[in-house]
């Protein structure tokens, strides 16, 4: 691999001082720009504390985070975040919501008031691009939870964010909505191409979505494998009935297990 | 069946304009069917006009002293409008300060929980050593009663903002400034515009307190002065034309409320407006 743009490099994160939890030991990864990886884990294995790292709005107890060549000490502008829950603001209006970040990062801040049509019409196509055309002057809670997820992802593109950090974005939709929601962030994906991070427990989403798929052990985590996913894109979600793509989710599942057995006998 | 529909959906409509109506003539209604039943009882039992004096007394005494109830309306209104305004600004100031800092929570809190705790009436002879008796002591009483519940709810307004909000915000550089700006401040407004109708009616209690103890103009100085002069009905009239100022002034903030705020009661008044799900 070249020069990674995500270098992540033996990070320990504890919380609440030396005698605290310690959330992350000895995580290393790399993550190559243009590139989409998944993280999976037993839950409370420090995924979201892996984000927030990234992001820059913690910082590691030891070890290196490294964006774009340069060690993170500070919030990133260049990434883009979205949550399980995608609070929105209930006053502003979708179109409004999806420009907010716009208001916040430099340059665009400083130039939204001179080309305020121009940003507008981009945050209008990206709403289209994930089929929210005409929701545009709706308030987010006018809108069903899928939709307003999908005002979410564009709240966290509008800025076009060479890393977009996801943290189980879909993890309180229904089966059907996800599913739909995988193919527009699919599509979102291979239309701008940014670094993707994605964090999730749901390993059909991990193998449908990513190049790679790193699983993390129990707490405190490490990124204990890896598995590439040789499918080409865009991939179409028969894929998911297969039995090769079903072999893959087989086997993380399988890891996972081992994982948290080692944990359990490690305890005792 | 499908040909009884229209006419069903019509009849629904109907009721619910009925309802509407309703509504907006039942506070009247109610005030109305009070005094009704203040005044026949008044009758009935031949009370007497200086104990509990009947509303068509109370009525005659407002015609009778019109002028001095609207001057001294007035006064109490300026009074209590200028303290309730410095309440306004000390208080969104110290709540946004109290809501977005731990450290300055911490710090003032059980002053601020010990200071409301004083009764205000102690407090305005020191204000009139201070200040002299009138205007002043009016004006400062009616500002240290109301500013409290403002305070604590612009604080809680903004000190729960969600986390994952904050996290967008400041992963993409956002000052703590932004953050209260765009999110923390908006996000406190309905619990501001609730502190706002709590705060004016507590506002003219303050004023009048102020105003009994010391003071020579204003509604509860008129009071006063009537009480000793054993003038029970223009006692009463002094009563009601501070409700009707409390009424109007709480009409005020529900109507600023209802223009800036409609998101946060969604969907109560027009069950239209909750579609999604």
């Amino acid at each position: 691999m070249a020069t990674p743009f995500v270098r992540i490099d033996g990070v320990a994160m504890r919380y609440g001082g030396v005698e605290g939890t310690l959330a992350l030991r000895g995580t290393s990864l790399d993550v190559a720009e243009g590139e989409f990886i998944a993280v999976v884990g037993p839950s409370g294995c420090g995924k979201s504390t892996l984000m927030r790292l990234v992001t820059g709005l913690w910082p590691s107890t030891e070890g290196t985070v490294i964006v774009d060549g340069r060690e993170v000490s500070g919030p990133l502008s260049i990434a883009g975040m979205a949550f399980q829950n995608p609070t929105l603001l209930p006053w502003r209006t979708i179109l409004a919501n999806v420009m907010l970040p716009l208001e916040v990062v430099q340059p665009h801040r400083g130039r939204l008031r001179g080309e305020r049509a121009a940003y507008e019409a981009k945050a209008r196509d990206l709403l289209k691009l994930v089929g929210l055309a005409g929701f545009e002057g709706k308030y987010p809670w006018q809108l069903s939870g899928g939709m307003q997820q999908r005002a979410s992802l564009c709240r966290a593109l509008v800025h076009d964010p060479r890393l977009l950090m996801l943290d189980e974005p879909f993890g309180a939709l229904d089966v059907f909505t996800r599913e739909d929601l995988w193919d527009v962030l699919q599509e979102v994906w291979l239309a701008r191409k940014p670094t993707v991070i994605l964090v999730t427990h749901d390993l059909k989403e991990a193998v449908y979505l990513a190049d790679r798929v790193l699983i993390m052990s129990a707490r405190p985590g490490r990124i204990i494998a890896e598995r590439a996913v040789p499918y080409p894109r865009p991939r179409r979600l028969d894929l998911t009935y297969e039995a090769e793509f079903q072999a893959i989710v087989h086997e993380l599942r399988d890891r996972i297990s081992d994982a948290r057995r080692a944990e359990a006998s490690d305890a005792r | 069946m499908p040909a009884d529909r229209p006419r069903s959906a019509e009849a629904l409509a109907e009721a619910a304009r009925r309802r509407r109506r309703l509504e907006h003539a039942l506070p009247w209604l109610v005030i109305a069917g009070m005094f009704l039943v203040w005044e026949v009882a008044c009758r009935a039992f031949a009370i007497q006009p200086f104990i509990l004096p009947a509303p068509s007394l109370i009525a005659e005494s407002m015609v009778k002293w019109w002028q001095p109830l609207l001057s001294n309306a007035w006064a109490t209104l300026l009074t209590t409008g200028i303290g309730f305004l410095m309440a306004i600004v000390f208080g969104l100031a110290l709540g946004v300060a109290i809501g977005s800092s731990v450290l300055v929570y911490r710090g003032l809190y059980p002053l601020l929980i010990a200071f409301n705790s004083v009764p205000k009436v102690a407090v305005v002879p020191i204000l009139v050593i201070w200040f002299g008796a009138g205007f002043w002591p009016a004006v400062l009483t009616a500002f240290l009663i109301s500013f409290f519940p403002i305070v604590v709810n612009v604080a809680t307004g903004i000190a729960t903002v969600e986390p994952e909000l904050r996290d967008v915000l400041r992963a993409l550089g956002a000052r703590p400034s932004d953050i209260i700006a765009k999110v923390g401040l908006p996000r406190a407004m309905p619990y501001f515009f609730a502190s706002l109708k709590v705060a004016i009616t507590v506002a003219f209690v303050g004023s009048i307190i102020s105003e009994t103890v010391a003071a020579n103009e204003g509604i509860g100085h008129l009071m006063l002065v009537a009480s000793s002069r054993f003038d029970v009905p223009l006692v009463f009239a002094g009563l009601i034309v501070t409700g009707v100022m409390g009424v109007l002034m709480y009409w005020v903030a529900v109507t600023i409320e209802e223009r800036t705020t409609g998101w946060a009661t969604r969907g109560q008044n027009d069950p239209r407006l909750a579609t999604g799900g």
